[in-house]
């Protein structure tokens, strides 16, 4: 009886495979640039493939946006902010973005597929949060157009002009509609740049723009590599840059606006802390130990990639979250009971293996769960390592993959000076039953975004953005507006 | 694996309050995201009609009116036997629940099935009467040979905090079921907060309890997963202390295979496989049997049948 208690299987009810089906996702061969509201070939028509980073198969191929498309593009921003989106109100201006929220929603399935497939993401994180986040800072922002007099900024608050904006790939739809949306809002025009391994959600939101009638040239959408991204930051015309993506290209992107006019905002990496005190909801605390590195595989800047446990609980904690491990579902992302997908590259993959090999060799204990692996596509299992020094690399650098690493503490003040040892300063997790101190411990850490007994939680209304390494400037809430207005 | 730590037998009432104060809070948005979490769980083609049967086997068919007629409780145990009378495959379920006086009644109906006779005894629903009388309650439905008693806690103690009470009227009510086993209802409807269900099924698992179960089924809120939620993880980690396994059973309001198969989802990827039997998990409800039914006949022939196919009780 004993052990029949102790070895009660988790999951013993097998699911059957539950697939979303690919064919949802309608995607095309090919997919042009969108400059002045349609899509045409680039300069060189040159096109690369994207995979699904699942099969290693292509999806389709892209336009690979050279200097001179970048110019066109910018051009086209530049005309419709002149011609037309300046001189548009911002009841108007909130038309257009009910507009595109609502499409979104309406074609809520086919981008949640096409994110997955292009991605690698699970669909259950497509569906329930990628897809109605996006929509949900449309509708936000909408709110906002109309009302820019009374966000705090004075009265009349101008748009900053022509935004350049270059996306990451492990939110590519999300972190689209979370440059657009203000920057719209505020009256700016866009150049968007997605990541070179994931453009498609982003052409199928330039499909929506135009089902939404958004004057030509009001948003353009340049696909294409480090090389495209470059052109659009040295572009004079553009007047401001908003980047996410890693701190390595945020600092290159610093340096070569210094002493130039053009504003910039930096979105960059992370290796949030999520510290768990001894009366902390123990059942609780594990789902967000999990949420906080294993949602979207750990590809999530402001990741709880560091879990600072108190020593007086902690293996208690390590026992039951090795536990959960063990039950995370790693596979086909389409299928709807997938939990943990794939590594969106193969060149993200050899620095996740690269990291947490390095993790080992410095003497970390290295738990990997016990989970079988697809033979094709990128594939890291969730893995969490034990006895972590500050000094390891592991508990210091960015993986950016589904690897938490595990350190305790005695004292609050200890957690403290733990978690604000690192360069990076984007989010922390505090867990404690105890509210006063919760707010000791989050006055003193020094990162944008703090939660408080929960972890990885988005709302459009919440200002989100980093200290120090993570970067600068805020997105989200009425705090977003600030970096598209002239104030 | 970690070793059996004994929880140290309740000697009196400041024991109790130490040990179920020392338990860890639980975090209402966190549980009930976690319950989101799962409920979106797709549950597809063989794993569905095995999930259904798992269910059906699972449910405590109850009639507990006061019009309930030895006439209506055969009909009742008719059902339970074969749940199905046009496909012999489909399982008997666990139990038929009643008031006391219609034990005897049942058990003669239900001779020779596997199927069990609950009561629900000890002043139920309110629990307001004084322990004799709840005790001569249990003694008779037991003399009326009730396979499983269903008890319900003194709320007022519980809530007045005076725990020791409702500790010793359990262990009081355990003693009197003898060979039956003891199902502790928590009425969690009206405890309200998760820290209390915790605490409360800690203190019923404490005094003996073979089961823990929601609710009556008599108040506003009856089960919600994440009630359901709580308590099997309640379950699992007094099994991991004590190696004692306790069943939970959600009672009230569940009416569709769809929410069924929700608490089956959280059954498995909480407490896990030794929950996943009629021993150890139930469903107290009666119009839940005829959906589930309907639904594993729509898994066979694909098509849904009129719900005048199977039988009103």
């Amino acid at each position: 009886m004993t052990d029949d208690a102790l070895t009660s299987d988790l999951g013993a009810l097998a699911y059957d495979p539950a697939p979303e089906s690919s064919s949802i996702a309608r995607l095309r061969e090919s997919y042009g640039l969108f400059i002045d509201g349609d899509f045409s070939a680039p300069e060189s028509h040159e096109q690369f493939a994207t995979l699904n980073p699942a099969t290693e198969e292509v999806l389709a191929t892209v336009a690979q946006a050279g200097a001179r498309d970048v110019d066109r593009a910018v051009a086209s921003a530049r005309r419709a902010y002149d011609r037309t989106w300046s001189k548009t109100s911002g009841a108007e201006r909130a038309k257009y973005l009910f507009r595109i929220a609502r499409l979104i929603q309406e074609r809520s399935r086919e981008l949640a597929v096409v994110e997955t497939l292009d991605n690698g993401k699970p669909i259950r994180e497509s569906r329930d949060v990628d897809v109605p986040l996006a929509a949900a800072y449309f509708f936000y922002y909408a709110g906002w157009a109309d009302k820019l007099d009374y966000a705090g900024f004075g009265a009349n608050p101008a748009p900053v002009g022509v935004a350049g904006q270059i996306i990451p790939w492990n939110f590519p739809l999300l972190m689209a509609a979370w440059k657009l949306a203000p920057a719209l809002a505020a009256g700016n025009t866009c150049v968007l740049k997605p990541a070179e391994t994931t453009p498609l959600t982003a052409l199928v939101l330039a499909e929506i723009l135009q089902q939404a009638g958004l004057p030509e040239g009001v948003v353009n959408i340049v696909t294409g590599d480090g090389a495209t991204g470059e052109a659009l930051v040295a572009h004079e015309g553009v007047d401001k840059i908003a980047f996410t993506g890693s701190t390595e290209v945020g600092r290159l992107i610093q340096e070569r606006l210094a002493a130039t006019p053009t504003r910039l905002t930096l979105e960059l990496g992370g290796k949030g802390a999520n510290i768990v005190f001894e009366d902390a909801p123990i059942d609780e605390v594990i789902e967000g130990i999990i949420d906080g590195i294993f949602f979207n595989q750990g590809h999530v800047c402001c990741a709880g990639s560091r879990l600072l446990v108190q020593e007086s609980v902690a293996d208690e904690v390590l026992r039951r979250l090795l536990r959960r491990v063990d039950q995370l579902r790693v596979g086909d992302p389409l299928d709807k009971n997938t939990d943990v997908g794939a590594i969106n590259s193969a060149a993200q993959l050899a620095r996740i293996t690269e990291l947490a090999d390095a993790g080992e060799r410095e003497g970390a204990v290295r738990y990997t769960g016990a989970c079988a692996l697809p033979d094709r596509g990128y594939w890291f299992a969730p893995t969490v390592f034990a006895d972590v020094a500050q000094s390891h690399r592991i508990a210091r650098e960015e993986i950016f993959g589904p690897v938490l690493s595990v350190l305790t503490f005695r004292t609050p003040e200890e957690a403290v000076a733990k978690a604000n040892n690192s360069n990076y300063g984007l989010a922390c997790g505090v867990w404690s039953e105890k509210g006063s101190r919760t707010l000791w411990v989050a006055q003193r850490l020094r990162a944008g975004v703090i939660w408080a007994n929960t972890y990885n939680k988005f709302d459009p209304t919440s200002p989100f953005g980093g200290v120090r390494e993570s970067g600068f400037g805020r997105e989200g809430g009425r705090h977003g507006l600030e970096a598209y207005l002239n104030v | 694996m970690p070793a059996v730590i004994s929880v140290p037998a309740i000697a009196n009432e400041a024991e109790l309050r130490v040990f179920v104060s020392a338990l860890s809070g639980v975090d209402q948005v966190g549980v009930e995201s976690r319950v989101a979490k799962l409920g979106t769980r797709s549950l597809k083609t063989s794993t569905k009609r095995r999930a259904i049967d798992l269910a059906i086997s699972m449910v405590d068919l109850t009639t507990l009116e006061g019009a309930d007629t030895p006439g209506r409780v055969t009909s009742l145990c008719t059902k339970a036997r074969r749940p199905d009378p046009g496909d012999p495959q489909v399982p008997a379920v666990a139990a038929v629940c009643v008031y006391p006086d219609l034990v005897a009644h049942a058990r003669r109906v239900l001779e020779g099935s596997d199927v069990a006779v609950g009561a629900v005894a000890n002043a139920i629903p309110s629990g307001r009467a004084s322990l004799n009388v709840k005790l001569l309650d249990v003694a008779d439905a037991v003399a009326a040979g009730a396979h499983e008693i269903d008890m319900v806690i003194d709320r007022g103690a519980y809530l007045s905090g005076r725990w020791g009470q409702v500790f010793d009227e359990i262990v009081a009510v355990r003693a009197a079921c003898g060979e039956a086993h003891l199902k502790v209802i928590l009425e969690t409807g009206e405890l309200v907060t998760y820290d209390n269900v915790k605490r409360a099924s800690w203190i019923a698992m404490l005094a003996g309890a073979d089961f823990i179960k929601t609710s009556t089924g008599k108040v506003g809120v009856n089960a919600t997963l994440p009630v359901a939620l709580v308590m099997l993880e309640a379950a699992r980690d007094f099994a991991e202390q004590t190696g004692r396994l306790v069943g939970v059973k959600v009672a009230g309001g569940i009416r569709t295979t769809k929410d069924a198969l929700k608490y089956l989802v959280v059954v498995n990827e909480t407490a896990g496989s030794a929950w996943l039997s009629p021993e150890y998990f139930r469903f107290g409800a009666s119009s839940l049997l005829n959906d589930l039914l309907m639904q594993r006949l729509k898994q066979r022939t694909g098509a849904y049948v009129r719900p005048d196919e199977f039988s009103g009780d």
